[in-house]
């Protein structure tokens, strides 16, 4: 292959960046063509840092001031439709009005490239962190990574127009991280001098089939009984391909730049008894709870969920097998379900038709941005120690920290 | 803002391009005049072009997979969102004309279609905001006055009295209960360079609007009239004849306003009683004369408005 170590040619500046910031400063260095959106907390600072680089040169690129969310995603979408690269960032409401855009992104297989910093739903209206926006689009067709750090949040911008544009895939992506916990703290973050080597790493590919008057082509056509299940079914087996892509596009990333995530994240799961699996931000306050159990000889483990959609089944089931109890930490609820938690039911379901496999518990936490420090971890994993002494792991998620429930 | 010259590019039939862009073998109903409407909208505009649709009538007899009328490339998301989705294709044109990637030289024409549901009602947020950005897209709207696609039901531009599924004539009401919004006027209130209206009945007149829709810098919008004859209720063959009948009783005006100036490009100089227009349509049977003559009075006080704009009688009485 003709990746030959481009490391040593990649200069690298230290900035101090919000992953907002990390956001918008990938999108500048993959030269973007055209960014569409509209202002929501808490990722308003994204659109403001593009249009800074516009403004300033350092980004050649048009940006549409549209009025509403359905129109930005729209507008990306036709975008990309008609040959550009193209992307847009939202959060919460806006991405719940988009929703219906959502399924014609991926029905069109379109590869833009959307940043989510999550939010809460209303009502009642909160402007806080949980994953409730994110959740609510699973089942769009978008392939969707979280980060959990700004320099992840770079990266796997990067990476995700990568995997988008590839001819195999041709599907859209999210990459999520936590609003405010993430979208409005600082943290350093590595990015390159010059953007050649981001350039090269994810080439634009201006050949694609196009809105193109020399070679015209009809877009979102109507489907009849006869054929419309194949077109989903092609996005089946195009999500199933990304898995591969999103493998391959993050092993080359770490061959470039130094730098690689894995689909998923483990920390100190080889000898533990019991594991936490979570997503997002709130992995750094975990692996500080697990260092900090581990002094008292407490063996506990995390797994990050790095890839959402589509789901790393083994790479998950690779990390957990050897676990006593998996604890999944949902920032989302699915309500009515006995567990509502949506990645605690994607962990059961890996593992569902397996004779040797886990007990696994489901923890609803961190709703519209209630706490969860390094404490709360101890006690969830405290809690879940005693129910593995008492050898009965309730078949129901528990809601953590709310008022009025308890658990002993 | 100066009105550059316009000039008429299409005074006699024989001018209009042979080039067909828009295949036959659709599925719109026999008679429809939407397919009138698009057939000529695109010899106008010729192969460099994009088309954005609406979700409607057009777009979903046109493209059902694995076929398609369009000749050039087309583009559908949904019903909502024609004029965002336009906005993108003009702003990806622009950005790869300037780096190069797409010849900078080439003019392509963005033109958006929608029905009356896709622009009055659903389509109109965005619209407005195309039109505010002041993207480089012309704006077509092909109105035939109720949702037809779904089956008749109002829209905002069903006008007053007009039976439409939803709108029924019973005992108590008498059709749709509200005038027709007056789209083509709120358009203008966002100072574009070009809004007018047409009728596919004079096509050499709606042909050089949409010629002149295509050639001003900015959004502009025409604004066809549709005759409909499935949600109308008359003969497929009379199309034509009820398009040219509502011009011919002042119903509809056909008028531009161009930088600013505003015409009348039809005039009429004797008009016919709004009767002949509503008594061949099975969606105002169930009209009283009484309410035909109220129908008269209200034609009437547009004439006189516009008339007044133009300063002069471009309009005249009616006659019989």
């Amino acid at each position: 292959m003709a990746v030959t170590i481009q490391r040593a040619k990649v200069g690298w500046k230290r900035l101090p960046l919000s992953s907002n910031y990390a956001v918008a400063y990938a999108v500048k260095d993959l030269d973007v063509d055209v960014i569409a959106a509209y202002p929501i907390t808490p990722q308003t600072t994204v659109v403001e840092k593009i249009s800074e680089f516009i403004a300033n040169g350092e980004l050649n690129a048009e940006m549409i001031h549209v009025e509403s969310e359905h129109s930005a995603l729209s507008a990306t979408i036709a975008a990309s439709a008609a040959g550009a690269r193209a992307f847009t960032a939202t959060a919460s409401q806006g991405l719940e009005l988009m929703h219906e855009i959502l399924h014609i992104a991926s029905g069109l297989r379109l590869p833009v490239v959307m940043s989510v910093a999550t939010r809460a739903l209303s009502a009642p209206i909160s402007i806080w962190n949980d994953y409730s926006d994110l959740m609510n689009a699973r089942d769009t067709s978008w392939i969707t990574i979280i980060a959990s750090t700004a320099q992840e949040v770079y990266d796997s911008v990067v990476q995700a127009f990568k995997i988008a544009e590839d001819p195999e895939v041709m599907l859209p992506v999210i990459v999520a991280y936590d609003g405010y916990i993430m979208s409005h703290t600082y943290e350093p973050v590595l990015v390159p001098e010059n953007n050649e080597p981001i350039l090269k790493y994810a080439p634009k590919n201006y050949n694609r089939i196009k809105l193109d008057p020399e070679r015209p082509v009809t877009m979102g056509t109507l489907a009849s009984p006869e054929w419309y299940y194949e077109f989903k079914y092609q996005q089946v087996a195009a999500m199933e391909k990304a898995l591969d892509k999103a493998r391959e596009a993050d092993k080359l990333f770490a061959e470039y730049f130094g730098r690689g995530y894995g689909l998923v994240e483990e920390y100190m799961t080889s000898d533990a008894d019991i594991v936490l699996v979570a997503y997002g931000g709130l992995f750094g306050t975990i692996k500080e709870a697990i260092d900090m159990m581990r002094q008292n000889g407490v063996r506990v483990g995390g797994l990050r969920i790095r890839l959402w959609r589509p789901f790393p089944a083994e790479e998950v089931k690779n990390a957990l097998k050897n676990a006593k109890l998996v604890v999944v930490i949902d920032k989302a609820i699915s309500y009515g379900a006995r567990i509502a938690g949506p990645v605690a039911l994607e962990v059961m379901s890996a593992f569902y038709h397996d004779a040797e496999r886990p007990s696994i518990l489901s923890i609803i936490a961190g709703i519209g941005q209630r706490r969860i420090t390094e404490e709360t971890i101890k006690e969830i994993v405290d809690y879940s120690r005693k129910l593995l002494e008492r050898g009965r792991i309730p078949n129901e998620s528990l809601y953590w920290g709310v008022r009025g429930v308890r658990y002993e | 803002m100066s009105k550059p010259v316009a000039k008429k590019a299409f005074r006699l039939l024989t001018q209009i391009p042979r080039e067909e862009l828009f295949a036959p073998g659709h599925g719109l109903c026999a008679g429809c005049t939407a397919g009138t409407i698009v057939r000529h909208l695109l010899k106008v505009a010729g192969k460099n072009t994009i088309l954005v649709n609406a979700t409607g009538c057009v777009e979903v007899s046109t493209s059902p997979y694995p076929y398609t009328s369009w000749k050039i490339p087309w583009l559908h998301l949904a019903f909502e969102n024609a004029s965002a989705a336009a906005s993108g294709v003009e702003a990806a044109i622009k950005v790869l004309q300037r780096k190069g990637v797409i010849d900078p030289n080439k003019k392509i024409n963005i033109i958006v279609l929608g029905g009356d549901g896709g622009t009055y009602d659903i389509g109109f947020q965005s619209l407005s905001g195309m039109l505010e950005r002041g993207h480089n897209v012309m704006y077509v709207l092909y109105d035939n006055e109720a949702y037809m696609n779904t089956g008749i039901q109002r829209s905002g531009s069903t006008p007053q009295y007009a039976w439409t599924t939803t709108t029924p004539a019973g005992k108590v009401w008498r059709g749709e209960r509200r005038p027709k919004k007056p789209i083509a006027d709120i358009i203008a209130a966002h100072r574009i360079p070009y809004v007018a209206t047409a009728n596919p009945a004079y096509p050499l007149d709606m042909l050089n609007k949409f010629k002149r829709g295509l050639e001003v810098e900015g959004p502009s919008f025409v604004h066809v009239i549709q005759p409909c004859p499935t949600g109308w209720r008359f003969d497929p063959r009379y199309g034509i004849k009820v398009a040219r009948l509502a011009t011919e009783t002042g119903m509809w005006i056909n008028w531009e306003l161009d930088h600013g100036e505003f015409d009348v490009t039809v005039p009429v100089a004797r008009r016919k009683h709004v009767k002949h227009y509503l008594r061949m349509q099975g969606r105002f049977r169930h009209l009283t004369d009484e309410e035909i003559e109220e129908i008269q009075k209200w034609v009437d006080q547009e004439v006189e408005r516009i008339n007044k704009l133009v300063g002069r009688q471009v309009i005249g009485p009616v006659e019989e």
